[in-house]
């Protein structure tokens, strides 16, 4: 498609190579009949040209711009396999429904990345590209990685299936809290809420993105602080309980002490924020597997590039450069909470973190099959304004595989933190039973929760309490492919 | 005490109606289901004494039961668990796990504190039913 004057490749070298500026297209990044090789990385671009910009020319563009051309010809491409190390367009479709903008196909040959870096892998595939001229907006929507490349990846330091052994909890998603308010409590005030959540019935609690150590609290008591919750929680029920420290830091060198003091106090999960980049993310990974701790990772920031459909990364190729990188829990939405996020998008995030072999799912946003490659699954967190009452939609949404985060659900409950933990607990297992025995907890979940507050009172109270609330928004970042259903 | 590892541990013991309902469904996933025992709930013991093998190719939730009553009768103050194994790629491990009986009295754990370094602390649990009796005598009335 595209033009009838969309320009053809030069296949003349004489023409090709005279000094100037060619068309991309006309310098081979455009190749509609290209069959992508197994071995290739593709990924999937949803660009919005500018006015009068070939669409076919702009996805050349796309190619060209982050694999080997710059704009104009250079000879020294004849020293090089140049055809081989050419990213090539293969494939243009207008996006549905969507004026102006175009899903455009891209391959890019294994050598043109180093094995086992995202930093390598991002700086070829959104190094300029999204700054280009003749296009308006572009967004990374999918990725497809080879097994060659995969295998190249450590992943997960933990995943699910050994994260549950060493938990020894099966069968239910694992439960959650942020600590609120999220800044300004003293270290012992902070591990007092760790603990009563934890001793409630959470399995973990969880530092928030921005606490690390500032004038109220220092890094060091709030370790010593929640470490001393999450043992006593730990003996008074039994269960292996934890806190993910957030050991976020300005420094390499300062995030290696923070997680030695973690390991030191006994802690099994340590936390990073996204924002400190794919380097220090891989780093702390390899850190993680040489010391037996889960690794949960804070998708701090990503709303910045992956919200608005024109423009960014998706997340479901966020997830999978994580999945990649190597950790073990990733927040990937809720779809009824209070944070942005259509179900079926969310969905498909949920896949990309768990799947052994993740198929194409168009109304999932999932553009490409991908094999993992034994890689290990990674725990997606549900986490941002949720609670005990939307707990049927959750586990019908989301399944087992899942921590579930209720920070204002818990703290915020009327009859104090550990009822509020309890209640969402109750609301958990009751749910998990009811759909294990058949009832179609979709319609009957109100009624089932109901039911189980008629013994619970701290469930009664929280149902009382929140059990009206909703945040029913539009999404912004919803699949082209299909109407979406809402949460409402 | 109630020590609440398991799936539903937060609910009322469950009845063998429950259970068997429970059983049904871990069945029809296609995982085996196996029972087992011990009186050293410790979090970290992984390993509880298993009663007889996983029960590979079951079809009927009555066959577990059954094994589940005789294990009662031989222990019937000791914590019994049912776990269900998946033996599908990639995941290759137990994928539910609830308790089916626990002893009359649990006593719980001791939080022990160790000082060490500034003001570091190793934590280590002590059960107090282990600390006090030998196996098998733990949780006797």
């Amino acid at each position: 498609m595209g033009a009838p004057d969309t320009p053809q490749q030069i296949l003349d070298p004489k023409k090709r190579y005279q000094a100037g500026v060619l068309k991309y297209a006309q310098m081979g990044y455009w190749d509609g009949d290209y069959e992508p090789k197994a071995t290739d990385i593709l990924a999937v671009f949803r660009i919005t040209p500018q006015e009068g910009v070939d669409p076919i020319e702009a996805a050349a563009a796309v190619a060209g711009e982050s694999s080997t051309a710059t704009w104009t010809v250079v000879w020294t491409d004849r020293l090089t396999a140049s055809e081989m190390y050419r990213a090539k367009a293969y494939r243009i479709d207008p996006v549905p429904g969507q004026e102006g903008q175009y899903f455009c196909w891209v391959a890019y040959d294994l050598d043109l990345f180093e094995e086992g870096s995202i930093a390598n892998l991002t700086a070829s595939i959104i190094g300029n590209v999204f700054s280009f001229k003749p296009l308006k907006a572009c967004r990374l929507e999918d990725m497809q990685f080879p097994v060659a490349y995969v295998k190249t990846f450590r992943g997960p330091p933990t995943g699910i299936v050994v994260e549950r052994e060493r938990l020894d909890k099966f069968g239910r998603p694992l439960l959650g809290a942020t600590m609120k308010p999220k800044l300004g409590l003293s270290g012992k005030n902070y591990g007092r809420v760790v603990y009563e959540g934890l001793r409630g019935g959470l399995d973990f609690t969880k530092d928030d993105e921005n606490i690390n150590s500032q004038p109220f609290m220092h890094w060091r008591d709030r370790f010593l602080y929640c470490m001393e919750g999450v043992n006593q929680a730990a003996a008074q029920t039994g269960e292996v309980k934890g806190h993910y420290l957030n050991i976020t830091a300005g420094t390499m060198e300062e995030m290696y002490k923070r997680a030695e003091l973690a390991r030191d106090l006994g802690s099994c999960v340590v936390m990073i924020d996204l924002v400190i980049g794919w380097t220090a993310i891989q780093s702390m990974s390899n850190w993680c597997r040489d010391n037996d701790m889960i690794l949960h990772m804070h998708r701090a920031g990503h709303g910045t590039y992956t919200r608005q459909k024109n423009h960014g990364v998706s997340f479901r190729v966020i997830a999978k450069w994580l999945r990649l990188a190597g950790v073990d829990h990733l927040h990937a939405g809720t779809a009824v909470g209070k944070l942005e996020g259509d179900p079926m998008t969310v969905q498909g995030f949920y896949n990309v973190c768990r799947d052994t072999v993740t198929k194409q799912d168009l109304p999932r946003g999932l553009f490409f099959d991908q094999d993992w490659a034994s890689l290990n699954k990674v725990m997606p967190v549900a986490s941002g304004g949720i609670h005990a009452g939307q707990m049927h939609q959750l586990l019908h949404l989301f399944g087992d595989e899942v921590v579930l985060q209720f920070g204002g659900g818990t703290i915020g409950h009327p009859m104090g933190i550990q009822a509020g933990a309890q209640a969402n607990r109750v609301a958990l297992e009751t749910m998990v039973m009811a759909r294990n025995e058949g009832r179609d907890i979709v319609n009957e979940g109100p009624q089932i929760l109901v039911e189980a507050a008629k013994w619970c009172q701290p469930l009664r109270a929280a149902l009382d309490t929140w059990g009206d609330i909703t945040f029913n928004y539009t999404s912004t970042d919803t699949s082209d492919f299909v109407a979406t259903p809402t949460t409402a | 005490m109630r020590i609440t590892q398991g799936c539903f541990s937060f609910l009322p013991d469950l009845t063998d109606t429950q259970i068997t309902a429970q059983v049904a469904y871990c069945l029809q996933q296609g995982w085996a289901v196996s029972l087992e025992y011990t009186d050293d709930p410790h979090p970290r013991n992984n390993y509880w004494s298993m009663w007889g093998l996983p029960m590979f190719d079951l079809a009927d939730p009555a066959g577990v039961m059954q094994e589940l009553a005789a294990c009662r009768d031989a222990q019937p103050e000791h914590y019994i668990r049912v776990n269900a194994f998946d033996s599908t790629r990639g995941w290759e491990t137990v994928r539910m796990s609830f308790i089916a009986q626990r002893p009359s009295v649990e006593p719980g754990f001791r939080l022990v504190r160790q000082e060490t370094d500034g003001r570091k602390l190793q934590y280590r649990l002590e059960s107090y039913a282990v600390q006090r009796s030998p196996e098998g005598e733990r949780y006797s009335a």
